[in-house]
This record gives C-alpha cells, sequence and structure tokens, in this order.
C-alpha cells in the first residue's frame, strides 16, 4: 500500500509571512554560525553543523499549526492530528538524513579531485535519489500512519 | 564581516527554498524529507569552496556524516516522543536539540577527534 505523493497549494496561503522570515533568520543564522564555528574551531568540528537542525523546530511547529487549524475547520478535535502530522514529518527528516549521509560521502570522496559544482549538483541529486528511495520503500513495507 | 553577512543571506534563501518546496508536498512524511535537505550544507561548502579550498570543504563533508547520523537520531527520537507522549511541538524539537549535540560531539570524539 502506498501513498500517492500531492502538491498542496493551500499550505502557502495558510503561511504567514513572519513563518517565510523566520525560517530565513535561522537558516541564515545556522549558515553565518557554521562558517564561524569553522573559523574559530577548524573544519572538523564545524562541518559537524551543516547537518545541524536549524529549521526544524520552526517547521515542524507550522505544520502542527496547519493541520490544527485545518481540522478545527472541518469541525473535528485538530490537537491530536497536528501532532501526528509533526510527528510524521520527523519521520519524513529521518529517513532524509540518511540521504543527507550520502551527500556527505560523496562530497568527502569527490570534492578534492572534481569539480566542486558538479559534486554539489551530483551529491544533491544523490540525496533526493537516497531519500525518495527510502520512503517509498517504507510506504510499502507499512501502511501510512496519516493519510494527509 | 562582509562574508559572514554573505553567508547569511545566502543560508536563509537556500533554507526557506527547500523548506518552501516541503510545505507544498504531502503527504507530511514526504514533505518531512526536506527537513533533511542539504541546505545550510549547500549554501556553506559553495562558499567554502570559493574562500578555502576543496579539501577545506571535503574536510567539513566528512565531519558532517557524523552530524547527519545525530540528525537521524534526532528526528527519529522527535518522531517518535511525538506519536508516545503528544508534547508541545515547539518544546518536543527545541528540548531533543540536545539529542542532537550527544550524538554529533559524541562521534567527533569517538570517531572524527
Amino acid at each position: 500500500m502506498s501513498m500517492q505523493v500531492k502538491i498542496d497549494y493551500s499550505a502557502l496561503r495558510q503561511t504567514k509571512w513572519h513563518d517565510y522570515a523566520i525560517r530565513f533568520v535561522f537558516g541564515g543564522l545556522i549558515t553565518a554560525m557554521a562558517g564561524l564555528i569553522a573559523n574559530k574551531y577548524g573544519p572538523v568540528i564545524g562541518g559537524l553543523f551543516l547537518a545541524f537542525p536549524a529549521i526544524f523546530p520552526a517547521s515542524a511547529t507550522l505544520i502542527e499549526k496547519h493541520e490544527r487549524e485545518k481540522k478545527k475547520g472541518a469541525g473535528e478535535e485538530g490537537d491530536d492530528r497536528g501532532k501526528e502530522a509533526a510527528s510524521a514529518d520527523a519521520a519524513g527528516s529521518a529517513m532524509g538524513s540518511l540521504g543527507l549521509l550520502v551527500f556527505a560521502v560523496l562530497v568527502w570522496k569527490l570534492m578534492p579531485s572534481h569539480k566542486a559544482w558538479l559534486v554539489l549538483i551530483a551529491a544533491t541529486l544523490s540525496w533526493l535519489a537516497v531519500s525518495v528511495l527510502i520512503w517509498y520503500s517504507r510506504q510499502r513495507a507499512q501502511p501510512p500512519r496519516i493519510t494527509q | 564581516m562582509a562574508q559572514i553577512l554573505i553567508r547569511f543571506v545566502v543560508g536563509g534563501f537556500v533554507v526557506s527554498a527547500f523548506a518552501l518546496i516541503g510545505d507544498l508536498l504531502r503527504p507530511k512524511s514526504f514533505a518531512g524529507l526536506f527537513g533533511a535537505a542539504p541546505s545550510v550544507a549547500l549554501a556553506t561548502l559553495s562558499l567554502t569552496v570559493a574562500t578555502m579550498g576543496s579539501s577545506y570543504a571535503a574536510t567539513e563533508a566528512r565531519s558532517m556524516m557524523a552530524g547527519a547520523i545525530a540528525l537521524f537520531v534526532y528526528a527519529s527520537f522527535v518522531s517518535w516522543i511525538m506519536m508516545r507522549y503528544k508534547p508541545k511541538t515547539l518544546w518536543a524539537t527545541i528540548g531533543s536539540i540536545s539529542v542532537w549535540f550527544g550524538v554529533a560531539f559524541g562521534l567527533w570524539y569517538v570517531w572524527l577527534k
């Protein structure tokens, strides 16, 4: 049993400008911080922060809020659904982090001997391919917890 | 200072772009994949290659493996705690950041140091 992946434009209407701003600021801050940490403590410590969950709390909270509002509008108790949606999002991020591991391995191994832009594109596509593959495998292996 | 500002702006844009893609997708478990997108890594590594060279960037990427494993443990823990105890999402995600630090620096200590 597998779920279909869909694009839901209604999420854009639900997202307020300050939600975008918060994620921009957190994303910018952690990127700047990763550079500062690398400068001060070296690339070995700095590199850890390339996989820091910078905007994870903001995104998960936003998902919970959207799901809660949606279910409240439909006259349903939305609290639990909001938390289930946040849990499903986190489970997806866990799968995506395995793709991120592949990204890191490819950059580590290929960067010194190949063109940087080519390595970054190939590693990003690999992250996507591995993450999606793991997600589909999980979907086929077990029924979904949440239907939206 | 200019370098930090450039990192901030580039990082903000790349992270926001991946987050926006995640917003649009359903189901949420699929959208969650984009919560682990290499957004900070892309912004940082592309700027690092330009300023410090590719060997420096490769060293960062090697450490990033430990960060990615820590992210896996962190996200799995958050998913489990949200399903099992249903706490407030903000508290669960921020409170669990210590899990990421513990795993990332634990791996650094035994493997990368």
